[in-house]
Protein backbone atom coordinates (compact mmCIF):
# COMPACT_ATOMS: atom_id res chain seq x y z
CA UNK A 1 0.00 0.00 0.00
CA UNK A 2 1.13 3.23 -0.77
CA UNK A 3 1.11 6.56 1.02
CA UNK A 4 -1.39 9.47 0.72
CA UNK A 5 0.63 12.98 1.49
CA UNK A 6 -2.12 15.49 3.31
CA UNK A 7 -1.12 18.94 2.73
CA UNK A 8 -1.82 20.90 6.52
CA UNK A 9 -1.58 24.02 6.96
CA UNK A 10 -2.03 24.35 10.83
CA UNK A 11 0.14 24.88 13.19
CA UNK A 12 -1.49 25.17 16.15
CA UNK A 13 -3.16 22.53 18.28
CA UNK A 14 -5.75 20.27 18.90
CA UNK A 15 -6.17 19.51 15.09
CA UNK A 16 -9.29 20.93 13.45
CA UNK A 17 -11.54 18.95 12.24
CA UNK A 18 -11.16 19.68 8.59
CA UNK A 19 -7.78 18.10 9.14
CA UNK A 20 -8.97 14.86 11.14
CA UNK A 21 -11.75 14.09 7.81
CA UNK A 22 -8.37 14.45 5.87
CA UNK A 23 -6.54 11.66 7.70
CA UNK A 24 -9.53 9.91 7.75
CA UNK A 25 -9.63 9.80 3.66
CA UNK A 26 -6.59 8.84 3.26
CA UNK A 27 -6.25 5.87 5.77
CA UNK A 28 -8.70 4.64 3.36
CA UNK A 29 -6.49 5.09 0.62
CA UNK A 30 -3.13 4.27 1.84
CA UNK A 31 -0.63 5.03 4.57
CA UNK A 32 -1.78 8.80 5.50
CA UNK A 33 1.82 11.49 5.48
CA UNK A 34 1.48 15.31 5.98
CA UNK A 35 3.03 18.05 4.28
CA UNK A 36 3.17 20.66 6.86
CA UNK A 37 4.36 24.30 5.26
CA UNK A 38 5.46 25.43 8.36
CA UNK A 39 7.67 23.96 11.38
CA UNK A 40 5.79 21.52 13.51
CA UNK A 41 6.14 21.29 17.20
CA UNK A 42 7.18 17.81 18.94
CA UNK A 43 3.77 17.89 20.49
CA UNK A 44 2.12 18.57 16.72
CA UNK A 45 4.13 15.70 15.41
CA UNK A 46 2.97 13.37 18.32
CA UNK A 47 -0.50 13.74 18.04
CA UNK A 48 -0.34 13.61 13.99
CA UNK A 49 0.94 10.13 14.84
CA UNK A 50 -1.69 9.07 16.65
CA UNK A 51 -4.34 9.89 13.40
CA UNK A 52 -2.03 7.15 11.71
CA UNK A 53 0.78 9.35 10.10
CA UNK A 54 3.66 7.68 9.66
CA UNK A 55 5.69 10.46 8.06
CA UNK A 56 5.64 14.06 7.95
CA UNK A 57 7.49 16.92 5.56
CA UNK A 58 8.16 20.28 5.98
CA UNK A 59 10.61 23.11 4.72
CA UNK A 60 13.97 23.11 5.79
CA UNK A 61 13.55 27.06 5.93
CA UNK A 62 10.70 29.05 6.85
CA UNK A 63 8.63 30.13 3.36
CA UNK A 64 8.58 33.68 2.80
CA UNK A 65 5.42 35.40 3.51
CA UNK A 66 3.95 35.39 0.04
CA UNK A 67 0.73 34.53 -1.47
CA UNK A 68 0.63 30.56 -2.15
CA UNK A 69 3.77 30.19 -4.44
CA UNK A 70 5.75 29.05 -1.60
CA UNK A 71 3.73 27.08 -0.37
CA UNK A 72 2.36 25.35 -3.54
CA UNK A 73 6.71 25.22 -4.04
CA UNK A 74 6.92 23.52 -0.88
CA UNK A 75 3.84 20.93 -1.58
CA UNK A 76 5.46 19.95 -5.46
CA UNK A 77 8.84 19.08 -3.52
CA UNK A 78 7.04 17.13 -0.64
CA UNK A 79 5.53 15.59 -3.52
CA UNK A 80 8.63 14.38 -4.91
CA UNK A 81 10.19 13.66 -1.90
CA UNK A 82 7.29 11.57 -0.41
CA UNK A 83 6.43 9.76 -3.94
CA UNK A 84 2.66 9.14 -2.88
CA UNK A 85 -0.15 7.44 -4.61
CA UNK A 86 -2.32 11.01 -4.41
CA UNK A 87 -2.34 14.55 -2.48
CA UNK A 88 -5.43 15.48 -0.47
CA UNK A 89 -6.21 18.89 0.88
CA UNK A 90 -8.64 21.27 2.38
CA UNK A 91 -11.12 23.23 -0.35
CA UNK A 92 -10.82 26.44 1.19
CA UNK A 93 -9.55 28.89 -1.56
CA UNK A 94 -5.96 29.03 -0.43
CA UNK A 95 -5.51 24.99 -0.55
CA UNK A 96 -7.15 25.18 -3.81
CA UNK A 97 -4.66 27.65 -5.26
CA UNK A 98 -1.83 25.55 -3.50
CA UNK A 99 -3.29 22.63 -5.36
CA UNK A 100 -3.69 24.42 -8.63
CA UNK A 101 0.33 25.34 -8.90
CA UNK A 102 1.46 22.61 -7.68
CA UNK A 103 -0.48 20.41 -10.34
CA UNK A 104 1.51 22.27 -12.99
CA UNK A 105 4.62 22.12 -11.31
CA UNK A 106 4.39 18.23 -11.55
CA UNK A 107 2.48 17.75 -14.43
CA UNK A 108 -0.98 16.30 -12.04
CA UNK A 109 -4.27 16.81 -12.45
CA UNK A 110 -6.16 18.59 -9.91
CA UNK A 111 -9.98 17.90 -8.96
CA UNK A 112 -11.47 20.28 -6.30
CA UNK A 113 -14.87 19.83 -4.24
CA UNK A 114 -14.31 16.02 -3.74
CA UNK A 115 -16.85 14.75 -1.48
CA UNK A 116 -15.80 11.60 -1.36
CA UNK A 117 -12.47 9.44 -2.68
CA UNK A 118 -13.10 5.55 -3.40
CA UNK A 119 -9.67 3.42 -2.57
CA UNK A 120 -9.01 2.94 -7.21
CA UNK A 121 -9.01 7.18 -6.23
CA UNK A 122 -11.89 7.46 -8.54
CA UNK A 123 -13.33 11.04 -7.20
CA UNK A 124 -17.03 12.08 -6.88
CA UNK A 125 -17.49 15.66 -7.11
CA UNK A 126 -20.11 18.23 -6.80
CA UNK A 127 -20.61 20.17 -9.85
CA UNK A 128 -22.95 23.52 -11.47
CA UNK A 129 -23.17 24.36 -7.59
CA UNK A 130 -24.25 21.62 -5.96
CA UNK A 131 -27.28 20.14 -8.71
CA UNK A 132 -24.95 17.64 -10.10
CA UNK A 133 -22.69 14.89 -9.00
CA UNK A 134 -19.76 13.70 -11.31
CA UNK A 135 -17.35 10.64 -10.75
CA UNK A 136 -13.50 11.69 -12.18
CA UNK A 137 -10.09 10.60 -12.02
CA UNK A 138 -6.94 12.24 -13.02
CA UNK A 139 -5.53 10.61 -15.86
CA UNK A 140 -1.90 12.69 -15.55
CA UNK A 141 0.50 12.57 -12.74
CA UNK A 142 0.17 12.10 -8.79
CA UNK A 143 -3.61 12.87 -8.31
CA UNK A 144 -4.34 16.08 -6.40
CA UNK A 145 -7.57 16.32 -4.84
CA UNK A 146 -9.42 19.18 -2.90
CA UNK A 147 -11.98 17.65 -0.45
CA UNK A 148 -15.19 19.31 0.67
CA UNK A 149 -15.07 19.61 4.73
CA UNK A 150 -17.72 17.53 6.15
CA UNK A 151 -17.79 14.76 3.20
CA UNK A 152 -16.04 11.92 5.78
CA UNK A 153 -16.31 10.96 9.27
CA UNK A 154 -13.43 12.63 11.07
CA UNK A 155 -10.22 10.31 12.23
CA UNK A 156 -9.94 9.28 16.06
CA UNK A 157 -7.17 9.60 17.70
CA UNK A 158 -5.21 6.94 18.61
CA UNK A 159 -1.70 6.70 20.60
CA UNK A 160 0.92 9.00 20.18
CA UNK A 161 4.12 8.30 18.57
CA UNK A 162 7.19 9.58 16.81
CA UNK A 163 6.33 9.88 13.36
CA UNK A 164 9.88 10.37 11.03
CA UNK A 165 10.43 13.51 10.38
CA UNK A 166 11.27 14.91 6.71
CA UNK A 167 13.08 18.06 5.72
CA UNK A 168 12.21 19.76 1.87
CA UNK A 169 14.46 21.96 0.27
CA UNK A 170 11.95 24.70 -1.35
CA UNK A 171 13.20 26.18 -4.54
CA UNK A 172 12.82 29.78 -5.22
CA UNK A 173 9.94 30.85 -5.92
CA UNK A 174 10.17 33.68 -8.02
CA UNK A 175 7.73 36.26 -8.36
CA UNK A 176 5.30 36.48 -5.89
CA UNK A 177 2.77 39.47 -3.84
CA UNK A 178 3.85 39.75 -0.49
CA UNK A 179 1.83 39.85 2.59
CA UNK A 180 1.95 43.39 4.34
CA UNK A 181 -0.03 43.10 7.21
CA UNK A 182 -1.97 40.06 8.11
CA UNK A 183 -4.94 40.94 10.80
CA UNK A 184 -6.87 37.97 12.62
CA UNK A 185 -10.77 38.25 11.80
CA UNK A 186 -12.71 38.85 15.58
CA UNK A 187 -12.66 35.52 17.48
CA UNK A 188 -16.63 34.73 17.78
CA UNK A 189 -15.93 31.10 19.23
CA UNK A 190 -18.30 29.97 16.58
CA UNK A 191 -17.13 27.50 14.16
CA UNK A 192 -15.68 28.23 10.84
CA UNK A 193 -18.90 28.54 8.58
CA UNK A 194 -17.26 25.99 5.61
CA UNK A 195 -16.22 23.02 8.21
CA UNK A 196 -19.74 23.53 10.59
CA UNK A 197 -21.99 20.76 11.37
CA UNK A 198 -24.82 22.80 11.74
CA UNK A 199 -25.57 26.65 10.22
CA UNK A 200 -28.32 29.46 10.69
CA UNK A 201 -28.42 31.43 8.47
CA UNK A 202 -30.29 35.09 8.09
CA UNK A 203 -31.82 36.76 5.19
CA UNK A 204 -33.48 40.20 4.15
CA UNK A 205 -36.11 39.23 6.22
CA UNK A 206 -34.25 39.57 9.17
CA UNK A 207 -34.05 43.58 8.57
CA UNK A 208 -30.94 44.17 10.11
CA UNK A 209 -31.25 42.14 13.25
CA UNK A 210 -29.45 38.82 13.09
CA UNK A 211 -30.22 38.10 17.23
CA UNK A 212 -32.58 35.78 16.83
CA UNK A 213 -30.20 33.93 14.34
CA UNK A 214 -26.96 34.07 16.74
CA UNK A 215 -29.05 32.89 19.56
CA UNK A 216 -30.10 30.03 18.32
CA UNK A 217 -26.62 29.05 16.29
CA UNK A 218 -25.19 29.60 19.54
CA UNK A 219 -27.53 27.14 21.13
CA UNK A 220 -27.31 24.44 18.80
CA UNK A 221 -22.83 25.32 18.70
CA UNK A 222 -23.50 26.18 15.31
CA UNK A 223 -22.09 28.94 12.70
CA UNK A 224 -23.99 31.97 11.35
CA UNK A 225 -24.86 32.04 7.61
CA UNK A 226 -26.29 34.94 5.51
CA UNK A 227 -28.19 35.80 2.28
CA UNK A 228 -26.15 37.90 -0.09
CA UNK A 229 -29.38 40.24 0.62
CA UNK A 230 -28.07 40.45 4.14
CA UNK A 231 -24.29 40.77 3.57
CA UNK A 232 -24.79 43.17 0.84
CA UNK A 233 -26.66 45.25 2.96
CA UNK A 234 -24.12 45.33 6.02
CA UNK A 235 -26.16 43.86 8.27
CA UNK A 236 -23.24 40.97 8.84
CA UNK A 237 -20.04 40.74 7.89
CA UNK A 238 -19.23 39.24 3.96
CA UNK A 239 -17.34 36.40 5.25
CA UNK A 240 -21.05 34.91 6.44
CA UNK A 241 -22.09 34.99 2.98
CA UNK A 242 -23.59 31.70 1.87
CA UNK A 243 -24.35 30.76 -1.78
CA UNK A 244 -22.85 31.07 -5.76
CA UNK A 245 -20.09 33.93 -4.84
CA UNK A 246 -19.95 33.15 -0.95
CA UNK A 247 -19.67 29.50 0.76
CA UNK A 248 -20.35 26.61 -0.54
CA UNK A 249 -21.88 24.62 2.71
CA UNK A 250 -23.02 21.05 3.20
CA UNK A 251 -23.38 20.71 6.92
CA UNK A 252 -26.26 18.19 8.53
CA UNK A 253 -28.33 21.04 9.86
CA UNK A 254 -28.90 24.26 7.74
CA UNK A 255 -31.33 26.28 8.75
CA UNK A 256 -32.45 29.34 6.80
CA UNK A 257 -34.36 32.25 8.46
CA UNK A 258 -35.96 35.09 6.45
CA UNK A 259 -33.81 34.05 3.18
CA UNK A 260 -36.15 33.31 0.26
CA UNK A 261 -34.04 30.89 -1.15
CA UNK A 262 -33.45 32.26 -4.41
CA UNK A 263 -30.56 30.05 -7.27
CA UNK A 264 -28.06 32.55 -6.22
CA UNK A 265 -28.52 31.47 -2.17
CA UNK A 266 -29.20 27.85 -3.15
CA UNK A 267 -26.22 27.27 -4.74
CA UNK A 268 -24.52 27.34 -1.38
CA UNK A 269 -26.43 25.19 0.55
CA UNK A 270 -28.64 22.87 -1.11
CA UNK A 271 -26.10 19.84 -0.02
CA UNK A 272 -26.89 20.32 3.41
CA UNK A 273 -28.75 17.04 4.87
CA UNK A 274 -31.21 18.63 6.41
CA UNK A 275 -32.62 22.00 5.64
CA UNK A 276 -35.23 23.49 7.73
CA UNK A 277 -36.57 26.73 6.60
CA UNK A 278 -38.70 29.60 8.02
CA UNK A 279 -40.29 32.39 6.00
CA UNK A 280 -43.04 34.86 6.00
CA UNK A 281 -44.02 34.23 2.50
CA UNK A 282 -45.41 30.66 1.70
CA UNK A 283 -44.31 31.00 -1.71
CA UNK A 284 -40.46 31.25 -1.19
CA UNK A 285 -38.53 29.12 -2.88
CA UNK A 286 -36.96 27.62 0.01
CA UNK A 287 -39.45 25.73 1.00
CA UNK A 288 -39.12 23.60 -2.39
CA UNK A 289 -36.04 22.55 -0.83
CA UNK A 290 -36.99 22.46 2.78
CA UNK A 291 -37.12 19.22 4.64
CA UNK A 292 -39.22 21.30 7.33
CA UNK A 293 -40.46 24.40 6.68
CA UNK A 294 -42.57 27.36 8.67
CA UNK A 295 -44.27 29.66 6.87
CA UNK A 296 -44.49 32.32 10.06
CA UNK A 297 -42.44 35.49 11.46
CA UNK A 298 -39.00 34.36 11.99
CA UNK A 299 -38.68 36.73 15.66
CA UNK A 300 -41.51 35.17 16.85
CA UNK A 301 -40.41 31.07 15.73
CA UNK A 302 -36.89 31.33 16.22
CA UNK A 303 -37.29 32.81 19.84
CA UNK A 304 -39.90 30.35 20.72
CA UNK A 305 -37.43 27.41 19.34
CA UNK A 306 -34.52 28.41 21.11
CA UNK A 307 -36.73 28.78 24.15
CA UNK A 308 -38.19 25.26 24.21
CA UNK A 309 -34.34 23.95 23.29
CA UNK A 310 -33.44 25.21 26.82
CA UNK A 311 -36.59 24.27 28.07
CA UNK A 312 -35.53 20.92 27.30
CA UNK A 313 -31.96 20.81 28.68
CA UNK A 314 -32.83 22.30 31.65
CA UNK B 1 9.11 56.87 -9.28
CA UNK B 2 5.67 58.73 -9.72
CA UNK B 3 6.56 58.68 -13.72
CA UNK B 4 7.14 54.94 -13.82
CA UNK B 5 4.22 54.51 -11.34
CA UNK B 6 1.96 56.46 -13.97
CA UNK B 7 2.84 54.46 -17.23
CA UNK B 8 0.23 53.35 -19.13
CA UNK B 9 -0.98 50.04 -18.44
CA UNK B 10 -1.39 46.97 -20.96
CA UNK B 11 -4.27 45.15 -18.96
CA UNK B 12 -5.83 41.67 -20.71
CA UNK B 13 -8.99 40.59 -18.52
CA UNK B 14 -10.13 37.02 -18.75
CA UNK B 15 -13.82 36.44 -20.22
CA UNK B 16 -15.86 33.61 -20.01
CA UNK B 17 -19.70 32.63 -21.51
CA UNK B 18 -21.51 30.53 -19.26
CA UNK B 19 -24.59 29.33 -18.92
CA UNK B 20 -26.89 31.83 -17.09
CA UNK B 21 -26.85 30.53 -13.25
CA UNK B 22 -30.30 32.14 -12.84
CA UNK B 23 -32.23 28.85 -14.92
CA UNK B 24 -30.88 24.88 -14.76
CA UNK B 25 -28.00 24.24 -15.97
CA UNK B 26 -27.51 20.61 -17.18
CA UNK B 27 -24.57 18.23 -18.47
CA UNK B 28 -25.41 16.20 -21.41
CA UNK B 29 -23.61 13.75 -24.23
CA UNK B 30 -20.97 10.75 -23.40
CA UNK B 31 -18.04 13.51 -22.38
CA UNK B 32 -20.97 15.23 -19.96
CA UNK B 33 -20.63 18.83 -21.09
CA UNK B 34 -22.41 21.31 -20.06
CA UNK B 35 -24.97 22.19 -22.06
CA UNK B 36 -24.51 25.74 -23.22
CA UNK B 37 -26.89 27.35 -25.57
CA UNK B 38 -28.55 29.94 -23.00
CA UNK B 39 -24.81 31.73 -22.02
CA UNK B 40 -24.20 35.00 -20.65
CA UNK B 41 -20.97 36.64 -19.94
CA UNK B 42 -19.95 35.36 -16.41
CA UNK B 43 -21.62 37.81 -13.57
CA UNK B 44 -17.71 37.27 -11.76
CA UNK B 45 -16.01 38.54 -14.86
CA UNK B 46 -17.65 42.04 -14.77
CA UNK B 47 -15.98 42.68 -11.85
CA UNK B 48 -12.61 41.83 -13.40
CA UNK B 49 -13.24 44.62 -16.81
CA UNK B 50 -14.85 46.83 -13.90
CA UNK B 51 -11.21 46.39 -11.82
CA UNK B 52 -9.24 46.78 -15.62
CA UNK B 53 -11.18 49.74 -16.63
CA UNK B 54 -10.66 51.98 -13.61
CA UNK B 55 -6.71 51.59 -13.50
CA UNK B 56 -6.86 52.43 -17.17
CA UNK B 57 -9.14 55.04 -16.61
CA UNK B 58 -6.77 56.43 -13.48
CA UNK B 59 -4.04 56.60 -15.76
CA UNK B 60 -5.99 58.40 -18.35
CA UNK B 61 -7.68 55.62 -20.67
CA UNK B 62 -6.94 55.19 -23.90
CA UNK B 63 -5.76 57.95 -25.26
CA UNK B 64 -2.88 57.86 -23.00
CA UNK B 65 -1.61 54.77 -24.64
CA UNK B 66 -3.49 52.17 -21.66
CA UNK B 67 -4.74 49.25 -22.99
CA UNK B 68 -7.58 47.27 -21.80
CA UNK B 69 -8.20 43.30 -24.05
CA UNK B 70 -11.32 40.96 -23.24
CA UNK B 71 -9.88 37.64 -24.12
CA UNK B 72 -12.01 34.54 -24.18
CA UNK B 73 -11.45 30.95 -25.40
CA UNK B 74 -14.29 28.97 -26.86
CA UNK B 75 -17.02 27.85 -29.62
CA UNK B 76 -17.65 30.70 -31.64
CA UNK B 77 -20.73 31.73 -29.39
CA UNK B 78 -18.15 32.59 -27.17
CA UNK B 79 -17.53 35.66 -28.99
CA UNK B 80 -20.55 36.76 -27.00
CA UNK B 81 -18.42 37.33 -23.85
CA UNK B 82 -16.16 39.69 -25.97
CA UNK B 83 -19.03 41.59 -27.69
CA UNK B 84 -20.21 42.06 -24.12
CA UNK B 85 -16.97 43.23 -22.68
CA UNK B 86 -16.49 45.50 -25.80
CA UNK B 87 -20.24 47.44 -24.54
CA UNK B 88 -18.80 47.37 -21.09
CA UNK B 89 -16.24 49.05 -22.11
CA UNK B 90 -13.37 47.27 -22.94
CA UNK B 91 -11.04 48.76 -26.12
CA UNK B 92 -9.97 45.45 -27.78
CA UNK B 93 -10.91 41.74 -28.03
CA UNK B 94 -9.38 38.64 -28.97
CA UNK B 95 -11.19 35.26 -29.05
CA UNK B 96 -9.02 31.63 -29.43
CA UNK B 97 -11.08 29.89 -31.47
CA UNK B 98 -10.39 26.25 -31.80
CA UNK B 99 -12.22 23.23 -32.14
CA UNK B 100 -9.64 21.40 -30.61
CA UNK B 101 -10.09 23.39 -27.66
CA UNK B 102 -13.32 21.43 -26.26
CA UNK B 103 -13.30 19.22 -22.78
CA UNK B 104 -10.70 21.57 -21.61
CA UNK B 105 -9.60 21.20 -18.05
CA UNK B 106 -8.12 23.76 -15.81
CA UNK B 107 -4.44 22.47 -16.98
CA UNK B 108 -5.47 22.95 -20.70
CA UNK B 109 -7.18 26.06 -20.40
CA UNK B 110 -4.47 27.73 -18.20
CA UNK B 111 -1.51 26.35 -20.77
CA UNK B 112 -3.51 28.04 -24.06
CA UNK B 113 -4.57 31.40 -22.19
CA UNK B 114 -1.03 31.58 -21.09
CA UNK B 115 0.10 30.59 -24.61
CA UNK B 116 -2.92 33.85 -25.74
CA UNK B 117 -0.68 35.99 -23.55
CA UNK B 118 2.41 35.07 -24.61
CA UNK B 119 1.46 35.84 -27.64
CA UNK B 120 0.22 39.34 -26.72
CA UNK B 121 3.55 40.13 -25.18
CA UNK B 122 5.53 39.48 -28.33
CA UNK B 123 2.77 41.05 -30.66
CA UNK B 124 0.99 44.38 -28.97
CA UNK B 125 3.86 44.99 -26.30
CA UNK B 126 4.38 43.30 -22.84
CA UNK B 127 1.73 42.83 -20.86
CA UNK B 128 1.27 44.14 -17.43
CA UNK B 129 -2.09 42.92 -15.93
CA UNK B 130 -3.92 39.46 -16.02
CA UNK B 131 -6.99 39.89 -14.46
CA UNK B 132 -9.71 37.16 -14.15
CA UNK B 133 -13.07 37.16 -11.73
CA UNK B 134 -12.75 35.00 -8.83
CA UNK B 135 -13.91 31.91 -10.30
CA UNK B 136 -16.34 30.99 -13.41
CA UNK B 137 -19.79 30.81 -12.55
CA UNK B 138 -19.97 27.08 -14.62
CA UNK B 139 -16.48 25.03 -13.59
CA UNK B 140 -16.70 26.76 -10.12
CA UNK B 141 -12.74 25.39 -9.18
CA UNK B 142 -10.56 28.86 -9.20
CA UNK B 143 -7.89 27.07 -10.59
CA UNK B 144 -6.77 28.51 -13.29
CA UNK B 145 -5.81 32.04 -12.25
CA UNK B 146 -3.07 30.16 -10.14
CA UNK B 147 -2.36 28.23 -12.78
CA UNK B 148 -1.86 31.12 -14.97
CA UNK B 149 0.27 32.85 -12.84
CA UNK B 150 2.52 29.67 -12.04
CA UNK B 151 2.71 29.06 -16.07
CA UNK B 152 3.49 32.99 -17.10
CA UNK B 153 5.94 33.55 -13.78
CA UNK B 154 3.89 36.37 -12.90
CA UNK B 155 3.21 37.14 -9.27
CA UNK B 156 -0.19 35.82 -8.53
CA UNK B 157 -2.67 38.43 -6.47
CA UNK B 158 -5.86 36.41 -6.26
CA UNK B 159 -9.24 36.74 -4.06
CA UNK B 160 -8.48 40.92 -4.47
CA UNK B 161 -11.36 42.03 -2.35
CA UNK B 162 -10.22 45.87 -2.42
CA UNK B 163 -7.61 46.63 -5.47
CA UNK B 164 -5.35 49.80 -6.33
CA UNK B 165 -2.53 50.88 -7.77
CA UNK B 166 0.50 51.10 -5.48
CA UNK B 167 4.44 51.60 -5.60
CA UNK B 168 5.59 48.54 -3.96
CA UNK B 169 9.09 47.04 -2.92
CA UNK B 170 9.64 45.64 -6.48
CA UNK B 171 8.38 48.60 -8.49
CA UNK B 172 5.35 49.64 -9.42
CA UNK B 173 2.43 47.06 -9.05
CA UNK B 174 -1.04 46.66 -7.22
CA UNK B 175 -1.91 46.52 -3.67
CA UNK B 176 -5.25 44.41 -2.40
CA UNK B 177 -7.24 43.23 0.65
CA UNK B 178 -7.61 39.67 0.68
CA UNK B 179 -10.12 38.28 3.16
CA UNK B 180 -8.97 34.71 4.67
CA UNK B 181 -11.48 32.08 6.54
CA UNK B 182 -10.09 33.66 10.05
CA UNK B 183 -7.53 36.37 8.65
CA UNK B 184 -7.44 39.18 6.32
CA UNK B 185 -4.06 40.47 4.45
CA UNK B 186 -3.47 43.64 3.01
CA UNK B 187 -1.01 41.71 -0.04
CA UNK B 188 1.30 43.62 -2.81
CA UNK B 189 2.53 42.22 -6.21
CA UNK B 190 4.87 44.25 -8.57
CA UNK B 191 3.99 43.59 -12.32
CA UNK B 192 3.33 41.47 -14.19
CA UNK B 193 0.82 39.92 -12.21
CA UNK B 194 -2.10 37.52 -12.61
CA UNK B 195 -5.15 39.39 -10.57
CA UNK B 196 -8.48 37.75 -9.28
CA UNK B 197 -11.47 39.95 -8.00
CA UNK B 198 -13.76 39.20 -5.68
CA UNK B 199 -17.58 40.62 -6.31
CA UNK B 200 -16.97 42.88 -3.65
CA UNK B 201 -13.98 44.73 -5.33
CA UNK B 202 -16.19 47.20 -7.06
CA UNK B 203 -19.78 47.88 -8.95
CA UNK B 204 -19.43 47.23 -12.39
CA UNK B 205 -20.59 49.41 -14.86
CA UNK B 206 -23.86 48.22 -17.47
CA UNK B 207 -23.30 49.45 -21.50
CA UNK B 208 -25.42 52.44 -22.18
CA UNK B 209 -25.88 53.07 -25.84
CA UNK B 210 -23.31 55.05 -26.70
CA UNK B 211 -20.94 51.40 -25.56
CA UNK B 212 -22.91 49.46 -27.44
CA UNK B 213 -22.89 51.60 -30.88
CA UNK B 214 -18.91 52.09 -30.25
CA UNK B 215 -18.17 48.34 -29.67
CA UNK B 216 -19.06 47.43 -33.10
CA UNK B 217 -15.71 49.35 -34.27
CA UNK B 218 -13.71 48.08 -32.08
CA UNK B 219 -11.21 45.54 -32.86
CA UNK B 220 -11.79 41.57 -32.42
CA UNK B 221 -8.70 38.92 -32.93
CA UNK B 222 -9.43 35.57 -33.20
CA UNK B 223 -6.53 33.68 -33.17
CA UNK B 224 -5.94 29.84 -33.52
CA UNK B 225 -3.61 27.20 -31.48
CA UNK B 226 -1.31 26.92 -34.30
CA UNK B 227 -1.23 30.83 -33.83
CA UNK B 228 -0.46 31.15 -30.61
CA UNK B 229 1.92 27.66 -30.75
CA UNK B 230 -0.48 25.23 -28.82
CA UNK B 231 -0.09 21.52 -30.16
CA UNK B 232 -3.81 20.94 -30.05
CA UNK B 233 -2.81 17.30 -28.51
CA UNK B 234 -1.86 19.15 -25.25
CA UNK B 235 -5.27 21.21 -24.95
CA UNK B 236 -9.14 19.67 -25.62
CA UNK B 237 -10.39 16.91 -24.04
CA UNK B 238 -7.34 14.85 -25.46
CA UNK B 239 -4.85 16.58 -23.42
CA UNK B 240 -7.12 17.03 -20.63
CA UNK B 241 -5.03 15.37 -17.68
CA UNK B 242 -8.45 14.69 -15.50
CA UNK B 243 -11.54 13.17 -17.01
CA UNK B 244 -15.26 12.83 -15.95
CA UNK B 245 -16.36 9.09 -16.51
CA UNK B 246 -20.09 9.89 -15.33
CA UNK B 247 -22.40 12.85 -14.28
CA UNK B 248 -26.01 12.61 -12.32
CA UNK B 249 -28.31 15.61 -11.07
CA UNK B 250 -28.46 15.31 -7.50
CA UNK B 251 -31.82 13.52 -6.53
CA UNK B 252 -34.41 15.89 -6.13
CA UNK B 253 -34.80 16.76 -2.44
CA UNK B 254 -38.66 15.10 -1.10
CA UNK B 255 -41.00 16.93 -0.44
CA UNK B 256 -40.82 18.18 2.84
CA UNK B 257 -43.07 19.21 5.40
CA UNK B 258 -44.38 22.17 5.25
CA UNK B 259 -46.44 24.49 8.36
CA UNK B 260 -47.95 26.98 8.97
CA UNK B 261 -47.14 29.09 12.37
CA UNK B 262 -50.30 28.72 14.32
CA UNK B 263 -48.49 30.18 17.71
CA UNK B 264 -46.77 27.10 18.57
CA UNK B 265 -44.35 26.77 15.24
CA UNK B 266 -40.82 27.33 17.30
CA UNK B 267 -41.91 23.84 19.27
CA UNK B 268 -42.85 21.93 16.47
CA UNK B 269 -39.33 23.15 14.55
CA UNK B 270 -37.79 21.45 17.86
CA UNK B 271 -39.92 18.08 17.53
CA UNK B 272 -38.85 17.62 14.12
CA UNK B 273 -35.24 18.72 15.34
CA UNK B 274 -35.48 16.13 18.23
CA UNK B 275 -36.78 13.45 15.71
CA UNK B 276 -33.68 13.89 13.18
CA UNK B 277 -31.73 13.44 16.84
CA UNK B 278 -30.02 16.89 15.68
CA UNK B 279 -30.55 18.54 18.98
Amino acid sequence: MGSVLVFIDVPSLPLPRASRELLALAATIGTPAVASPQPLSEDAAAELAGYGVQRIFEPSQPLPEVLVAAKAAFLAEAVRAAAPDAVLLGNSFEDREVAARAGVKLGSGVITDAVAVAPDLAVTKSVLAGSYTSTCRVETGVPIITVKANSVEPAERGAAGSPERGLVTVPETGPAAVVMERSEKRVSGRPELSEARVIVAGGRGLDGDFGPVEELADLLGGAVGASRAATDAGWIEHSAQVGQTGKTVSPQLYISAGISGAIQQKAGMQTAKVIVAVNKDADAPVFEIADFGVVGDVFKVLPQAAEEIRKRRA
Amino acid sequence: MQESANRPLNIVVLVKHVPDTQFDRQLAGPDHTLDRSESILSELDEYALEAALQLAEERGGEKRGNSVTAVTMGPSAAANAVKKSLQIGAYKGVHLLDDALAGSDAAGTSLALAAVVNHLNATAGPVDLVITGMASTDGETSLVPAQLAERLGYAQLTFASELEAANTASGPGLRARRDGDSYSEIVEAPFPAVVSVTDQANEPRYPNFRGIMAAKKKPVTVLSLQEIGVDSAQVGKAGAWTSVAASAPRPARGQGTIITDDGNAGVALVDYLASQKLI
